[in-house]
């Protein structure tokens, strides 16, 4: 994805593209209080989302009225519910530009990753010459970068250990961006696998993927953009993003927990032998060896979390009424505001692109004097949600020389008045801890 | 604003003034703990002599909690036989049970000295942790020394 950012003022309270009353009303935790009487100022989408209440509704809908196990029994119910099931991955899969035999439910975007990551090692061994296409083993490489969640890093690890291949990686420049100076030596013929996030979740950066496809194509890699952070917050087409794989969450998009997505091109699932196996991805079973379904029902042993794809489908749904590049923007006009609220308070430095190209809304920050944590309690104790700590991106906070930030991630609700809140709750800390 | 039933002002002086810190020579034990949720660490090295604890010193990063826990450890448990040391660590621990429980606080203020000022840190389930890093690490470090000690005196 190219990222079409023009460079607006930060700090400049533009109109929003979302009429975030109207959007807020339709999240019902947002009515709620919190530490006393506070107003929820909720800027920790990034860790999770929260729900609206169509996609409330339509887990509700789903167990009152169609609550069957999808792809099984020949009764009414069960039938209604693998139509509700199918069509909600068609809703998925439209939401991404993909064709539904593409999109593959897991459980989260990590156990997504770790599908691929173990079905590269099962690749190795399985019996099926036509699995081993793709097969991980001594003298290979997979290349990482050290933005990467835990998530896209400690798999491919695993993998190395498991299948004696080396793990390279792609390091950062000093202004937040992946530096990639040296693509070209690090990803080279030896390279099977390129995992890349599409966002950064700490520094919110937006990568090239587009180049870094491109390298892997000239030596016959596969690339897997983890979009745990891209996909809620921009449109995204994987004919044009280009890689094999894209993996996301559902509960970081609007909707349930316990719902991800592992996007495939086609003939790459096809060649990719199951990671978990059991039930409804069997072809036929017999006691000396069993055969298995084409994707994506290859890759889902086991009754699957049929409400919640249910649910996601709705969230899909809503985002796209929304509009994707509204969302996109309204971030994007957030983001700068943020960057300039943060930029007038002494003592602060944002860990990340300082304006908004090529950067999503996620702004991780320090406080001089004052640890992440004691930032975080101060806010929360003013009824402002944010996340503290290294994020699940440990690499990447060492890189910058902290023990942790503090983050603040912005979505469909967000307003400037939040952004407002978030900026005084610095300055509270700072005076609370007498930095100021 | 509750923020100050969490930061004592006891707990802010120690914060900013953390007695006993540094790693120091000679020791019996060293240790390294991490808050793996947040990234808080200590280095924290426990010093015998005989039964008794000689000296604790330490280095760490973290946030105000975890920092100003281990100051106001290194006070209660300096001089003091290991195991009554290790007696206060349980009592750290209950009042980090106690959510928030006054009267909890009020029956271990004699034992806990400055660490009854934590109490408030025990409404935040997610801060819990925080203070008690040191002393796990010290439980740690001393169960090392005395097993280092014992054996050396073999």
């Amino acid at each position: 994805m190219t990222s079409t950012a023009s460079r607006p003022a930060t700090g400049a309270r533009t109109p929003l593209p979302l009429d975030v009353e109207a959007i807020r009303a339709d999240f019902p935790i947002l009515s709620r209080t919190v530490r006393d009487g506070k107003r929820l100022v909720y800027l920790d989408s990034g860790a999770t989302s929260q729900k609206p209440r169509q996609v409330l509704d339509a887990e509700r809908w789903f167990y009152e009225n169609v609550n069957a196990a999808p792809h099984r029994g020949a009764h009414q119910l069960a039938e209604e519910a693998t139509g509700a099931y199918e069509e909600a991955r068609a809703k998925v899969g439209a939401f991404i530009g993909a064709p539904e035999n593409e999109v593959v439910f897991t459980r989260n975007t990590t156990e997504a990753i770790n599908l691929v990551a173990y079905a590269l090692s099962n690749a190795a061994t399985a019996k099926e010459p036509e699995f081993r296409t793709h097969a991980v083993g001594q003298g290979d490489e997979i290349v990482v970068t050290e933005m990467e969640h835990h998530a896209n890093l400690i798999p491919w690890q695993q993998l190395c250990e498991r299948t004696g291949a080396t793990l390279r990686w792609l390091g950062l420049t000093d202004d937040g961006r992946l530096d990639l100076s040296d693509l070209a030596t690090v990803v080279n013929e030896r390279t099977r696998l390129v995992a890349v996030t599409q966002q950064s979740n700490i520094l919110g950066t937006i990568n090239p993927i587009e180049q870094i496809v491109a390298r892997a194509r000239e030596v016959g890699a596969l690339v897997l953009v983890d979009g745990a952070q891209s996909v809620p917050h921009q449109p995204i087409d994987v004919a044009a993003l280009g890689a094999d794989f894209l993996v996301f969450s559902g509960h970081k998009m609007l909707g349930p927990t316990g719902v991800g997505v592992l996007w495939g091109r086609y003939e790459v699932l096809d060649a990719l032998p199951p990671f978990l196996t059991g039930g409804s991805m069997i072809e036929v079973v017999r006691m000396e060896g069993s055969t298995f379904m084409p994707p994506p029902q290859r890759f889902e042993a086991g009754v699957p979390m049929t409400a919640q794809v249910v649910g996601l489908g709705a969230a899909v749904e809503y985002l796209t009424a929304l509009g994707m590049d509204k969302v996109e923007e309204h971030e994007r006009a957030l983001t700068g505001y943020a960057l300039g609220k943060l930029a007038e308070i002494p003592g602060v430095t944002v860990i990340g692109p300082p304006d908004t190209v090529a950067r999503g809304g996620a702004v991780s920050f320090t406080v001089e004097g004052v640890h992440p944590h004691d930032v975080g309690q101060v806010l929360d104790d003013l009824g402002i949600a944010v996340r503290v700590g290294h994020h699940c991106a440990w690499p990447v906070v060492r890189r910058y020389g902290v023990p942790a930030t503090t983050r603040a991630t912005f979505y469909v609700h967000t307003g400037y008045d939040d952004v407002d809140a978030l900026a005084d709750g610095i300055r509270a800390a700072q005076k609370f801890f007498g930095t100021v | 604003m509750q923020l100050e039933s969490m930061y004592q002002e006891i707990i802010l002086d120690h914060y900013k003034n953390p007695h006993g810190r540094g790693l120091r020579d000679p020791f019996d034990a060293e240790v390294h703990h991490v808050n793996p949720t947040c990234g808080d660490e200590v280095t924290l090295r426990v010093k015998l002599d005989g039964d008794t604890v000689a000296d604790v010193s330490y280095e760490g990063m973290g946030c105000s909690i975890s920092q100003a826990s281990v100051s106001a450890m290194y006070d209660l448990v300096v001089g003091k036989p290991v195991t009554e040391a290790l007696e206060t660590g349980e009592h750290f621990m209950t009042l980090m049970q106690a959510k928030g429980d006054p009267a909890v606080a009020e029956k271990l203020e004699d034992e806990l000295e400055d660490a009854v000022a934590f109490a408030g840190v025990s409404k935040y389930p997610a801060r819990i942790k925080c203070a008690l890093m040191s002393w796990m690490a010290l439980k740690d470090a001393s169960a090392r020394a005395l097993s280092t000690t014992q054996a050396g005196g073999q």
